[in-house]
Parts: C-alpha cells; structure tokens; sequence
C-alpha cells in the first residue's frame, strides 16, 4: 500500500504545477490593469506605480513571475497581498473558518443523505420514497443562492431561529444554516445515490443467501444491502468534500463568513493575482488529498480492491 | 413409509400486478421423505426455481403464492407469520443457490459468512462458532479451512465458492436442503466432486434434498425420485429409472432424448454425425477448388484449412513489488490441424488454456512463439486489406448470448454490420442476404426489427450464428458457443450447427469444457490441460479407449454416465 501512496503523492506534484500554471496564466489575461484599479480616480505619479509592479514582480514576463511564485511556495512563502498581508497568513486565518463550515456540510449530507436514502431505497415506490425525490429534486434544481438568501430570510430574520449571518464568531449554532445550505445539493444527490444503490443491491443474489440462512430483516440490510450499498456513495462523497470548500464561495458571501471563499472573490475581484494562485493551490492540494483518502477508504471497504501489487 | 417432510400441493404463484397476475407456477405437487433426494427437472421459465423459492417464501419482487398449500412436517407454512418462516429458514430448510459467483457476500470473509448462520440459528456463538465454522468448510471438502475462513470469496475458485455455500446450507442441520442447480455453474469434473460430496454428505446426515436442475441425466444419477415440471405444471414424477426408461409425457420423451449428456451415450449420435461430415467435406472441397481459382480469397484451397504449430503464449503476471513480473503459460507447445468440412474440438476445464488457443487462431492475440496458418497463409504477418479478409473467412461465436449482441442494435442492424464493416453488396442485397440468413438459422424473418433483449437465450445464440455466417466464411470458431444454453436449446442448436456444416461445408473448431457435446459435433478433439495438450485423436477413440487418466476423468464427470437406456 505504500507503494501506491508514494506514486499517488508523486502524481499531485505535476497536477499542482499545471494548476498553478493555469490559474497564473488566467489571472495575467484577466483585462484591466491591477495597479491602476487599486487607486481608483485618484491621479497617481508614475514612478509609483512603476515601483508598485517592481515590488509585486508584475513587469517581469508571465512565466518568470511563476517561476518566482514556485520559488517562494516552496518555502511556504506566498508573498504579500496587496494590503501589505502576509497571503499565507491570510490563508491560515481564513481557512480552518472554511474547513469547519465545509465539514459541517459534509457530515450533514453524509449523515442525513445516507440515512434517507436507504429509507427510501428499502421503501422504494411508497410514500417515503416519493416525498424524498420531490424533496432532493427540488434541491438539485434550485440555485444555492435563492435557497441561501430564503433560508436567512425565513430562518434568521423571520423566525429569528438563528443568526442570519455569521460574522466574527465562527461558532457551531451560527455556522449551522449556512452549512445546510452549502450541503444541500449534495445531500440531494447522496440520498438519489443510496437510494438507488440500497434498491439494486436488495435484489443480489447474495442478499437472498443472507435470507435464506435465517438472518432478521435488519441483519441483512445492515451487513449485506448497506456496506455494498455505500461504495458508490463513498467514492462521490470524497470527491465532494472539494467541491465543498471551493463551492462554500457564494454560501460565504451570503452568510458572510470569513472564509477563504470570500478571500478568493476579494482577491478576484481586485486583480491580486499572488493571492487567487495561492489560494487555489491550496484547494487544488484539498482536492488531491481528498481524492487519495477516498481511494483508500475504497480498499477499506472492498476487500477485492488492494493496492499492495 | 413416515410421515412426508415437505408436501406440495396443487402450488399456484403468481407474478406481476394483482389485476393482471402472471402465474409462473399453475398447479404444482411432489412430496418430499424425510432422507429422501428429489430431483425438479425442467427448461429454463417451467417454474422449477420458483416452486423451490415459494418454500422458503423467498420469491422474488412481487411474486406470491395465490393457491395450493406447501405442508413442512404436516404445517401449512403458505400463510404463517414472518417470524415463522425466519425460524424456519437456515435451521429447518437450508438453501444452497445457483450460482456461487454472485452468491457470496464480496466484502465479507468466507468464515463470517457462515458463523452468520450459527448465530442466526442459536447453533453457536463467538469462539466456538470461528471453530465449528472451520469444521463446516472442512465438512464440505475444503483443504486447509481455518486458513480459508480468513479469505474473502475473490481469493476462492467457482468450485471452492459452492463448497463454502454447501457448507453455509448445511450450517445448522436443517431437515431440507434445496440445492438450486448447484453446480451448472461449474465445470463438469468440479461439479461430479461437488455433487458427489454433496450426495456423501446428505446421506449421512440424513438430509432430505430438493435438487433442482435442468439435467435429465444428473438428475437421474443423483435422485431416487424426478419431478418433470414443463410451463409451471408438474407433467411427470416417478422414480428416476423408470422415467427415463419409459417417459410418458411428449416433454418428458424429449428431454430424454436430446440430454447431450445421455445422447452422448448413444451411437446413433455419431452415425449421424459422420453422414453430416461426409456431406460436408464434399461441400468444403468445391469450396476450394474455388478459393483456388480465386484471387479475392486468402489462401489456396488446401484440405488443411488451420495449421497451429507449437503454439505458446507466455503472459506476464504482475509480482509482489512493481519490478518484478512472474511468467506464466497459458499455452505451451499446442499444435493441430483443423481439415476442410470438418470439426476439431478443443476440450478442457477452465484455465487450460482453450480460450486463448482460440484467441490466437483469430489473431486477436499474438502467440508468443509458434504459427497459426489459414490455408497456407501465416496469420501474424497479416495487415491490412489481408488481415480484413481473414476475418471474412473465420468468424467467432461467443459463449454469452447475453453478452456478445449489442442491446442498442436491432436484430436487423447486428446481422448487418459485418456486411457493412466489409462494404458487401447494396443495402437491398443486404436486406436479401439478412433474410436468407436468418431462415437458414430458423428464425422468422419478424425478429429483424426486434432488439436483443426481447428473445430468448436460444433465439439470441442463433441471431449470432446468423451474424457469424454473414460474410460466407469458411471456418467458424465456437467459443463455449453452446455452453451457457438450456439442453433442449443445446441440442437445438447443435443440430443447426450440424445441418449449416452439411449444407455449407463450413468448418468448425468448437471449444468446450463439456464433453458431452463433443460425440454430437466433432470429429477430432484436443483434450488441454493446464496450458498444454494430453490427448489428441478422434472422437470415437477418445470415448471408447480414452489414454490418459484425465480424459477418462472428464468422461466419468459427464452425468447419467452410468444409466443404461430402455429406448
């Protein structure tokens, strides 16, 4: 196994260079003069903002100033944003706010959806069934941020059951909708997944084995339907815990959490190109991780996969 | 005689929506002793699983008993709680299902697996249950079982995955075991030791068994009593000799003389058999002469139409850490001749290695030393324009009907492709051809528009032959082409490969684990062992003087073997 791991972590190493490769590439075309933006209508001298580009490197060629960025990340150091901030500061203030509220989301729709969905998958066709694929259609269908800015307007601001934004305190009540929120469309498609796993694995032949040995009902479903049942599961739910973190970017700016995904849209939106490379080589590390957690908790849970050859 | 253990009576089943039932068992009855084996004979749909399902109350989806009463030890159990059939399940009537592939839990150990079912029936629990279940896989014929009970069912072949289930049945000692055609899974010397241990085994435990198969001949050798069942109705029961000596019912007159495994018992199979030659050398050699002539055809028309000499394929395997790679030999040193009009049979278990010899006939594999020749024409230095004749003139069947159509294609637009891929005709002579084609396969020329999955098994392997015998080629490789089919279909088919070989002088090389298809087909067999071949002459020497040990271990395997015929 630890063969493969070692090949797995090798192979991240040029799937982060691209990306970064990319996000520079992306930024540098992005229209518009940085500097220029950052005084607004204010006439400035240009020696200034020649000194500006000096210190952020920006009038070297494109590939230079990536190859500075590598540099520098290699070192851990991400450089200064353009408020004179250390950007790997900002990142470890923004993102254990962005982790907490990803990984509430994930528990939500891990917990919840599976739960449902194998309700729905042993029921399949009445009434429980149907109610929960109007429920997840719905879900799926609607856009994260109308069911977001609803969710304020009648949770927070109407019934006043809990704070309709978040602010400073990154706390578990106040984090609790904008996490429902953030996971609800993946909690829609976990629960579709269990569901029509749970369905189709009622049907194997072995499940009937299991029956006829003498098993209760719920021995069988919990040893023989469930844990066949949730490989598919498993291996969405590890992809989507990136999706999280990157997605928690509109939830953030509703609820206004002080997350990373409100850093990014900052810095987008300002043109800070040394920020939006480090804060998305950071997801993309998330992403990487994430993604050989799930491929080993595959082999945890099927015996036929085995990485030791 | 004691009271029955299990009677049936007068059992309806029904399927689908209650207002529009489809009754898949109408009127069924047979009484089981206790000891006593019971053999359900029957064709694929004649309802024989689901009288054995309904028992147990394990139908599938909607399925439920409408009429008729199932007794077990003189209690109506039709209409009993939930709980009591439970009860009943496991430690009363034991199951032991059809197909070990799919009937094992693939994430759970082998032994879990079966203390499952002694702690289910209060047989036994914790430390004592690991130990008793090591004693079960041992029971049941597996070497070395406290070190299996640690492996998880991917690490076991077919034939050790139905030994775990016999030993899961029988965990608890039920009074009945039904055995769901135990061993049709299996190769015909795996399935002759499973079945053998099986019958052992419930002898002396005094099980009573309900066997369920579609095997006149292994039914016969291994009941004392047969049940026919034909379209969910009971047609014939009696005792096993008597039914087969003297069927009454035209179903029952049929099974007995189409079962390959009796057939192959007869004479008359291969008088009939060498007629069919004859005609279809004298057809294969015009066939030649014209190959000859022809300078659009590969080859030269000889008599000798594949020449495999030496042939060896080396795969391979990946060791325990990423540089090392073991060898191993799938084929080693093969060599044979298929003649013009003829068929060469290749005979062996699985993992002999017939399949790949096949592979690299069609040159779909390169061997990794020797030479495969079609008709004097090396087949590895084929390319191109040339390589795309070879495939005009040698086709495949595969196994799997299921497998081997594309369910998106109408029937039409499956027989068609080849004829397509090689720019043969316009699409009226096309359509012309198509319909020739499927009247030589007897089919109705209807189906062309029809998808795969609306025919049956049978109907599915001749839509192949059709697609296989579309470019007029001159020789057809059968992989198991007969192997996945019901016996009547078998014979079926069969027969039609035998009248398409008369008529066109095709020639065949039919490869299969069952020898008792071979006496009806071949003219010369290859028995393969482990990669290589142990025995090679014609059919009549193999089943009359077989040399070796291991052929006359195949022949014994082949079921009824020993059951002497009145008719």
């Amino acid at each position: 196994m630890w063969w493969y791991i070692g090949r797995r972590v090798l192979q991240m190493v040029p799937v982060i260079l691209g990306a970064t490769l990319l996000i520079y590439g992306m930024v540098f075309l992005q229209p518009g003069d940085p500097v220029r933006a950052l005084f607004g209508d204010k006439p400035v001298s240009p020696s200034v903002v020649e000194q500006i580009r000096a210190d952020y490197n920006l009038d070297k060629p494109f590939i230079v100033q990536w190859l500075l960025f590598l540099k520098g990340a290699l070192t851990l150091d991400f450089g200064v944003n353009f408020s004179q901030e250390q950007i790997s500061q900002v990142i470890t203030d923004a993102m254990p706010v962005t982790f907490r509220l990803a990984l509430m989301a994930f528990a939500f729709e891990a917990v919840l959806g599976i739960i449902f969905g194998t309700i729905s998958g042993l029921r399949k066709g009445k009434f429980f069934d149907s109610a929960m694929l109007v429920v997840s259609l719905l879900l799926i269908a609607v856009p994260i941020f109308v069911l977001g800015f609803v969710a304020q307007f009648v949770f927070g601001i109407k019934l006043g059951w809990v704070p309709p934004t978040v602010g400073g305190d990154v706390s578990f009540q106040r984090l609790l909708l904008p996490a429902m929120v953030l996971g609800s469309v993946s909690f829609a498609y976990v629960l579709r997944l269990t569901r029509t796993s749970v369905a189709e694995n009622l049907s194997a032949d072995h499940v009937r084995t299991a029956t006829a040995k003498g098993l209760k009902r719920g021995q069988v479903v919990t040893r023989h339907v469930l844990r066949n049942s949730l490989i598919p599961v498993v291996t969405f739910l590890g992809a989507d815990f990136g999706a999280l973190m990157a997605g928690a970017l509109v939830t953030e700016g509703i609820f206004n959490v002080p997350g990373i995904g409100n850093e990014l849209y900052q810095s987008i939106r300002g043109g800070d190109g040394a920020s939006v490379v480090a804060i998305v080589t950071f997801m993309v590390l998330v992403y990487a991780v994430a993604s050989l957690l799930v491929d080993l908790l595959y082999a945890a849970l099927d015996p036929r996969i085995r990485y030791d050859k | 005689m004691s009271e029955p253990l299990l009677e049936i009576v007068d059992l309806q089943v029904a399927f689908g929506p209650k207002k529009k039932p489809v009754t898949a068992v109408r009127g069924a009855s047979l009484t089981i002793y206790p000891g006593q084996t019971v053999a359900i004979v029957g064709e694929s749909g004649s309802g024989k699983s689901t009288t054995a399902h309904a028992v147990i109350d394990l139908l599938p989806g909607n399925g439920r008993v409408v009429g008729g009463a199932i007794r077990f030890e003189g209690r109506d159990i039709t209409h009993v709680k939930k709980d009591e059939i439970i009860a009943l399940r496991g430690s009363s009537i034991g199951l032991v299902p059809q197909d070990p592939l799919s009937n094992l839990n693939p994430l759970w150990k082998i032994g879990f697996q079966i203390r499952e079912a002694l702690v289910a029936n209060g047989v036994a629990s914790g430390a004592e249950a690991k130990a008793r279940a090591a004693e079960l896989l041992t029971e049941a014929g597996l070497p070395d079982a406290e070190r299996r009970a640690n492996q998880y069912p991917h690490e076991f072949s077919g034939g050790m995955r139905q030994r775990a289930l016999i030993a899961m049945g029988l965990a608890a000692r039920p009074k009945l075991l039904i055995a769901d055609e135990p061993t049709s899974a299996l190769d015909v010397t795996v399935q002759k030791q499973i079945l053998d241990h099986l019958d052992g085994l419930t002898d002396e435990l005094g099980v009573a068994v309900m066997l369920i198969t579609h095997d006149l001949g292994l039914a016969a050798e291994r009941a004392d009593h047969l049940v026919v069942m034909y379209q969910g109705r009971v047609v014939e029961s009696g005792p096993a000799l008597d039914i087969l000596q003297r069927p009454e019912h035209p179903y029952t007159q049929r099974l007995v003389s189409k079962a390959p495994s009796l057939a192959s018992q007869r004479l008359s199979s291969e008088r009939a058999r060498a007629e069919v030659r004859e005609q279809a050398v004298q057809t294969a050699g015009e066939i030649a002469a014209e190959v000859a002539q022809s300078s659009q055809e590969l080859g030269e028309g000889r008599a000798t139409v594949i020449e495999a000499s030496n042939l060896t394929r080396v795969f391979a395997l990946r060791g325990s850490v990423p540089w090392q790679s073991i060898d191993f030999k799938a084929v080693d040193d093969v060599s044979f001749s298929l003649r013009r009009g003829t068929t060469t049979a290749i005979v062996g278990e699985s993992g002999s290695g017939k399949s790949t010899v096949a592979r690299m006939v069609l040159g779909l594999l390169p061997p990794t030393s020797g030479t495969v020749t079609f008709d004097g024409v090396d087949v590895s230095t084929l390319k191109g324009k040339d390589l795309l004749r070879l495939r005009r003139q040698m086709q495949p069947i595969f196994q799997n009907p299921y497998g081997s159509l594309d369910p998106m294609y109408s029937i039409y637009r499956t027989i068609e492709e080849p004829l397509r891929t090689h720019k043969v005709g316009t699409s009226k002579e096309r359509e012309a051809k198509i319909r020739d084609l499927l009247d030589k396969v007897a089919l109705p020329s209807s189906v062309m528009r029809r998808f795969p999955n609306e025919l049956s098994g049978g109907q599915r392997q001749r839509v192949a032959i059709a697609r296989a015998l579309a470019l007029d080629p001159e020789v057809v490789i059968c992989d198991e082409a007969v192997s996945a089919l019901d016996v009547l279909v078998q014979a079926q088919i069969l027969e039609l490969l035998n009248d398409l070989q008369a008529e066109l002088g095709l020639s065949y090389l039919f490869i299969t684990h069952d020898l008792a298809v071979v006496r009806q087909i071949a003219d010369d067999v290859l028995v393969m062992q482990d990669g290589k071949v142990i025995e090679q002459s014609s059919v009549s020497e193999v089943f009359d003087d077989p040399r070796e040990s291991y052929t006359r271990k195949l022949l014994d395997a082949i079921p009824g073997g020993s059951i002497t015929l009145g008719a």
